[in-house]
């Protein structure tokens, strides 16, 4: 008697157990790097804001779990013959939270929006390629006149300035998502208020209180609501990476995208498969002043490269979170084969020092004659460690160096006015998988990214002649004649290759590694 | 009385206005501008941003418009935060970090000033030397370290309360905090209390209490610490301004959504209007709490008088 009671008590809690899952709620709590400066993808540049955005909005094209490009609003797309007008087709049950249908003319006003000049997009650059973008962002041409076009509500058009193999890749950027062009006229800036918001994304925003959080909700109008598995959706802001560690030890954080690098030997033993670092598409890079006299003398730069140990520095600064960097776009990246490495990849310490000195001989200079240089960098741990250690490496050459601290704004200010300094540290993850997205950055004219001020009419050349190239492979065999200008040349010194570090706990599914850290939340699952 | 209240805020106008155009200045001394990013600006949208935010006009204009709107208590949109205006922003955070500085402040008096009337009435023996070593201890630990190890052995290990996040301010969230917030306010105010609380009992007064045969609780809470609570008071007052406009270790740490962390957003992100802001209101809660700690001052203290 007593114990058929405990059988039917516990049928009766069990029952009661599967009925809570089948109805609970499912919410992810997602640790992401800092707040959006906005929610309006127009004015926003930043990974972590495209992580927010692109779980609110769906573009003509997405992301997969596995960084794969996939079919968004558009369901196909055709390329004219001479790769410069793209046609593409939108899915019929594309609609917004609000349940308007999504149709060509939302992206003809958006990408009209987005290259105004009275809108202050960050970012509009990125979509130059563009048939007239350029000039509309300039104030030169008036918005209507972009290469854009609804040939019907389900047809869209697409014309660029020149064939752009890359085009595809550059539409998953948060830049390219659509806003719902009612709501914005009717509320202006205030359109990314949760009260105003429409979006046509997994998810519709419900809350945002800075320092606190972003609240998403499930959009039940998303065309793949279906598969969609969680309800509710947090971002947190998780600038300190030490407490951001202990919410996810203590299960407040399912997953987080960073990781306090000085307790990564901690986290490897302790957290075992749920600690993830994998190859990231970006490079940890010192510029190298050509103005300056020393630095341009091209033995010298090729000296300091060679003595610095990269495997050390990857391994034992950054706990191999980071691997060591031989050329400048990163292996693995689209469109290209194996990036162009140094001679030196593959030479002993040892012997790469004793060419050092060798070289630094020739030009002149040694212990009785040493170069002095400074290194600037921008305020981390990390990047004081790594220079203390590369200074360190370059002591036995017979350089000084001296070390300049500043904090991020003041950093990139001093190398966007181009002052004087001799090294400066800085770092590219590209916007998307493509060498020229590497390699464009020390084009003499680009005044922007060409911190070295670099100017070689050879390596413009091979970068005009590359993007006029419509065939990917002899296009890739003519970057890589760039990007061996590039080593010979070393307007920057490559060190590492940026490594993603993520926490996923146990519970979360479909939260897959890849090269471009991107990890949309509607092909992932949690089980309590 | 009322005079002197009057005539304390009057005087807090030209403090303000000097604090105000010394803040403004000093920020745009620093390099780099709120839109400087590492990738560079085209030249025209850089044009019209400043144009939305007044950039473009000389400095002496910007200076004039923002005195006349914060005349209007309007403190300007946020340059980094571009989805919220500054008083958007403190309407959802000042609340927050008025909440956790008043509990903290409340457990410090509380605390600290028990801890220390115990310890001066057991004056040189081992209670008083125990709170003391403690009370050492509290002001000498800084909050970045006690709060991990708070969190990492009751939340991470012990499960007890969570280790972050505000959840609209719930009880369980608030607790690590607020102890983390006000462990050296009670150590503070240990340490006063006793100090002032040997030499009160001490005094001609309080003799003459005891000589009456008034009850021991008497003579020591309404007679001697009613004079020494002084020095505490005059402690707490710019203490309580502080604790009140939020902490940014303990914002950032607990990831509680306070005023204390913009104060270094802002400097940080060059984000002009709300480093002003900051500054213009913790420059009124240092005011305000001098002027209440003068007149705590007069209601403890029969000699002082502001008539």
């Amino acid at each position: 008697m007593f114990k058929s009671m405990r059988v039917t008590a516990l049928a009766a809690a069990l029952m009661a157990a599967t009925s809570l899952t089948a109805f609970a709620e499912v919410v992810y709590h997602r640790g992401n790097t800092a707040d959006p400066e906005t929610l309006d993808q127009h004015k926003t540049s930043t990974t972590y804001e495209a992580h927010i955005l692109r779980d609110l909005y769906e573009g003509l094209v997405a992301y997969d779990a596995a960084g794969k490009v996939i079919p968004g609003v558009a369901t196909d797309w055709t390329i004219s013959d001479d790769g410069t007008v793209y046609t593409f087709t939108l899915r019929d049950d594309a609609k917004w939270s609000n349940g308007d249908p999504v149709v060509a003319g939302d992206f003809v006003f958006s990408l009209q929006r987005i290259m105004t000049p009275e809108t202050g997009a960050k970012y509009a650059n990125i979509l130059y390629p563009i048939k007239n973008a350029e000039k509309v962002n300039k104030g030169e041409l008036a918005p209507e006149e972009i290469g854009v076009k609804a040939l019907d509500d389900k047809t869209l058009e697409i014309s660029l300035e020149a064939p752009t193999p890359y085009f595809i890749e550059q539409l998953t950027h948060q830049t390219g998502l659509p806003v719902h062009p009612a709501t914005v006229e009717a509320h202006g800036t205030d359109f990314v208020k949760p009260e105003n918001i429409v979006t046509n994304g997994a998810f519709v925003l419900a809350e945002f209180i800075p320092n606190a959080h972003v609240k998403a909700v499930k959009n039940p109008n998303f065309h793949d609501a279906d598969n969609v598995q969680i309800d509710t959706l947090f971002f947190y802001p998780t600038e300190e990476r030490g407490a951001a560690f202990r919410r996810f030890q203590a299960g407040e954080l399912h997953t987080n995208n960073d990781a306090p690098t000085e307790q990564v030997a901690f986290m490897k033993e302790n957290l075992g498969d749920q600690f993830r670092v994998a190859p990231y598409l970006g490079t940890y890079y010192y510029a190298l002043n050509h103005e300056d006299e020393t630095l341009s003398n091209p033995d010298v730069r090729q000296a300091l490269s060679m003595a610095v140990d990269r495997e050390f520095l990857a391994d034992e600064i950054w706990g191999s979170t980071m691997v060591a960097g031989y050329s400048f776009v990163p292996p693995g990246i689209g469109n290209y084969g194996e990036p162009a490495f140094a001679d030196y990849m593959d030479m002993s310490q040892i012997d790469r020092e004793e060419k050092a000195m060798e070289l630094l001989e020739k030009a002149g200079f040694g212990p009785d004659n040493p170069v002095k240089l400074t290194i600037n960098y921008n305020t981390s741990e990390n990047h004081k460690n790594t220079a203390v250690a590369i200074a360190d490496m370059w002591k036995p050459l017979g350089v000084e160096v001296s070390m300049v601290n500043t904090d991020t704004k003041t950093h990139y200010a001093m190398l966007r006015d181009r002052q004087d300094f001799d090294i400066a540290r800085a770092g590219w993850i590209g916007d998307y998988s493509d060498p020229q997205n590497f390699l464009f950055m020390v084009e003499s004219d680009n005044t922007g990214f060409n911190y070295s001020r670099y100017e070689n009419p050879e390596y413009d050349a091979l970068m005009d002649k590359a993007a006029a190239t419509i065939d990917l492979e002899k296009r890739a065999d003519i970057l890589k004649q760039a990007e061996e200008m590039f080593m010979r040349d070393l307007p920057f010194i490559p060190l590492m290759y940026y490594g993603s570090m993520n926490m996923v706990s146990d519970k979360v599914a479909g939260f897959e590694d890849n090269l471009l850290n991107v990890h949309p939340t509607r092909f992932m699952s949690i089980s309590e | 009385m009322h005079r002197y209240v009057l005539g304390r805020l009057l005087s807090a106008i030209p403090t303000l206005f000097l604090i105000v155009t010394i803040s403004f200045f000093l920020i745009r001394i620093a390099p780099g501008g709120p839109f400087d990013l590492e990738r560079p600006l085209e030249a025209k949208v850089m044009e019209n941003l400043n144009k939305i935010y007044h950039l473009d006009e000389p400095l002496w204009n910007q200076y004039l418009l923002y005195l006349k709107s914060i005349a209007q208590l309007d403190f300007g949109p946020s340059f980094y935060f571009r989805d919220f205006s500054i008083n958007e922003l403190f309407a959802q955070s000042l609340p927050i970090s008025i909440q956790l500085g008043l509990s903290a402040l409340c457990l410090a008096l509380v605390v600290g000033g028990t801890l220390g009337v115990i310890a001066a009435l057991r004056q040189n023996q081992a209670t008083d030397y125990t709170v003391m070593a403690a009370a050492t201890l509290g002001v000498t630990i800084p909050n970045f370290v006690v709060a991990p190890i708070l969190t990492l052995i009751l939340g991470v290990w012990l499960g007890w309360l969570p280790v972050g996040g505000w959840n609209g301010g719930a009880f369980v969230n608030v607790i690590l905090p607020v102890v983390t917030l006000a462990l050296p306010q009670v150590a503070v105010g240990a340490r006063l209390t006793r100090g002032s609380m040997i030499e009160a009992l001490r005094s001609n007064h309080v003799r003459t209490a005891r000589a009456y045969g008034l009850s021991a609780y008497m003579v020591i809470v309404v007679h001697a610490l009613r004079g020494a609570i002084l020095p505490v008071v005059s402690y707490l007052g710019p203490a309580a301004a502080a604790l009140l406009t939020g902490s940014v270790v303990i914002e950032t740490i607990f990831g509680i959504p306070g005023i204390g962390r913009y104060f270094v957003q802002g400097a940080l992100n060059r984000d002009y209007t709300l480093v002003m802001g900051t500054v213009v209101v913790v420059a009124c809660f240092v005011i305000l709490f001098n002027l209440i700690v003068d007149l705590l001052y007069a209601l403890l203290d029969p000699r002082v008088r502001y008539d």
